[in-house]
């Protein structure tokens, strides 16, 4: 039985999201056919797919692109397996030790990213003394020899790589965590009365089970791939040479650095085509009834 | 073996952490701290965050909850099509608006403003809809007997709905107050000098800025991440991490 009609409840909320989000999205959309620069004296004209095909013939989109796709491609399958892994462990039942290390895990979560970028800026100093080389150096027994590891063009994009998965994986572990908890146990006794192995239990009762939590968590950090920026501005801003530039590293030079707003516009909608991509990948494979 | 690869894990996890509050007291001790007050205007910066943050939290957990809930448990012309438009704006990042938004700030001389790093994230798609789900499974017998008293739905939300909804209020607050206390790319854009600037930025700033001092840094870092810390070890008994897959089942 329903209420009242109360659709004044929702305006509020409506007047924020029409604002904020809607008006803007749209307003994206339209500023992208035009070179509107912010403070420019000039008027603004209609220019069509011109900033489209800019984007298209511009090396450094294509190159922020790549390492977009690459930064995805590498973490999502690493980040969700050592998700998957740790809360597989930690699903044990009155462990002492398990409650510490959800907490542990999960800590970096609560550290903004900008400090976590500072924190790591320490450890991948350059030269001997810098807290990774000395690490690795230790490990090696001497024979490491000393890196910069922000600014080497080979290294910089999978530093970037690992600190993020520091500060990801503990969001995802305490989803799968969740996951892992709302399997009946009875299951798993049937598997065991069955007598098949842990490997075979994790293989036909666990993995089938998590599924959806599995998709939804991956596709969570894909998506997450394609916003990195705050890590890229503060540690190597898009460099050595573009080894580490990002789409939204792109899109805040163009809208900040050079004002140029139809530019920033294109890339926010090439932004969105991705993120939408991929969302529905995430839904067409929630609602699929098997992998 | 698989405890031993945690505990090896573990302690790769522990050396950032470790070296934040490690480093933090290295050189100058306890002095660090003092330094980093006497160096910026640490305290505005603070003042800044907990402002943004608080009411960003606050306002955004009534106006969601308030949406989510008559999204529920009302009828109204139109109600489909409002749950849409909430499902897509839960689909849109931030960044998907910032441009526009950065412009419109800009030109409006709102730059270097509190309100405008506060009213873009207090309605929320997300939030909505975690609210939605929430209130869609919340008991109706609760809310029979307010009902039959003659209450209306405002009555209804706020004396019956609200006060039960402590984990999904809590959650709500958790992921908001973590994302709004690590806003990065929009203070960014919309800040030019320290008056209006939240810690998050500010650490950044505060990197760059010659002399380099790792001590006072990492010093920076501990009192811009103990709040969060100790407000989370408090909401985490309530934090339900199901409700962010809430749109999966």
């Amino acid at each position: 039985m329903m209420q009242r009609p109360a659709w004044w409840m929702l305006i509020p909320a409506a007047l924020g999201l029409l604002v904020f989000v809607v008006v803007p999205f749209v307003c994206s959309f339209g500023m992208s056919f035009t070179d509107l620069a912010l403070g420019s004296p000039h008027p603004v004209r209609w220019v069509g797919f011109q900033q489209y095909q800019r984007l298209a013939a511009d090396p450094s989109v294509a190159r922020a692109l790549t390492n977009n796709l690459i930064f995805a491609v590498v973490i999502t399958p690493l980040q969700t397996a050592l998700a998957l892994f740790l809360a597989c462990v930690l699903n044990r039942p009155g462990w002492r030790l398990g409650g510490f290390y959800r907490s542990l895990f999960f800590a970096p979560v609560v550290f903004p990213m900008s400090l976590v970028a500072v924190i790591w800026r320490y450890l991948y100093a350059p030269g001997a003394s810098g807290a990774f080389n000395q690490v690795l150096n230790a490990l090696s027994l001497g024979h490491w020899q000393p890196r910069d590891f922000l600014h080497d063009p080979q290294l910089a994009l999978p530093s970037l790589m690992l600190l993020s998965i520091w500060q990801g994986v503990g969001l995802q572990m305490v989803l799968l965590l969740a996951g892992l908890q709302q399997i009946p146990a009875d299951l798993y006794e049937a598997a065991a009365l069955d007598g098949s192995s842990p490997l075979l239990r994790f293989r036909f009762v666990t993995l089938p089970m998590l599924r959806n939590t599995l998709i939804f968590t991956a596709l969570m950090t894909t998506i997450l791939a394609f916003r990195v920026f705050d890590q890229v501005q503060i540690l190597t801003h898009g460099g050595p040479a573009g080894a580490t530039t990002t789409l939204m590293f792109e899109l805040v030079r163009s809208a900040f650095e050079r004002l140029q707003m139809g530019r920033a516009c294109a890339l926010t909608v090439v932004f969105v085509i991705i993120v939408v991509v991929l969302t529905g990948v995430q839904r067409f494979l929630l609602r699929q009834k098997s992998l | 073996m698989r405890d031993g690869l945690v505990a090896a894990l573990a302690c790769v996890y522990l050396l950032p952490i470790a070296t934040l509050f490690g480093g933090s007291l290295a050189q100058d001790g306890l002095g660090n701290y003092g330094s980093v007050l006497q160096r910026i205007d640490f305290l505005t910066l603070l003042c800044n965050s907990l402002v943004i943050s608080g009411f960003t939290v606050g306002i955004g957990t009534l106006i969601n909850s308030m949406a989510g809930y008559a999204l529920a448990r009302t009828t109204f012309p139109g109600r489909q099509a409002a749950l849409a438009v909430v499902l897509l704006c839960m689909v849109i990042p931030f960044e998907a608006v910032a441009v526009p938004l950065f412009y419109a700030v800009s030109r409006e001389g709102l730059r270097d403003t509190l309100s405008m790093q506060i009213l873009p994230f207090v309605a929320n798609g997300f939030s909505i809809y975690m609210f939605y789900t929430f209130y869609l499974d919340f008991p109706r017998e609760l809310e029979e007997a307010a009902r039959l008293d003659g209450a209306g739905p405002w009555q209804i939300y706020s004396r019956v709905a609200l006060p039960n909804s402590k984990p999904a209020l809590a959650t709500n607050a958790v992921i908001t107050l973590l994302s709004s206390w690590s806003a990065y790319l929009w203070p960014l854009l919309v800040t030019a000098g320290p008056q209006a600037r939240p810690l998050s930025l500010a650490i950044a700033t505060f990197l760059a800025t010659p002399p380099l001092h790792w001590g006072q840094i990492f010093a920076f870092g501990v009192l811009m991440v103990t709040p969060v810390l100790l407000l989370f070890l408090r909401l985490q008994r309530h934090f339900q991490p199901n409700a962010l897959t809430s749109g999966i089942k």
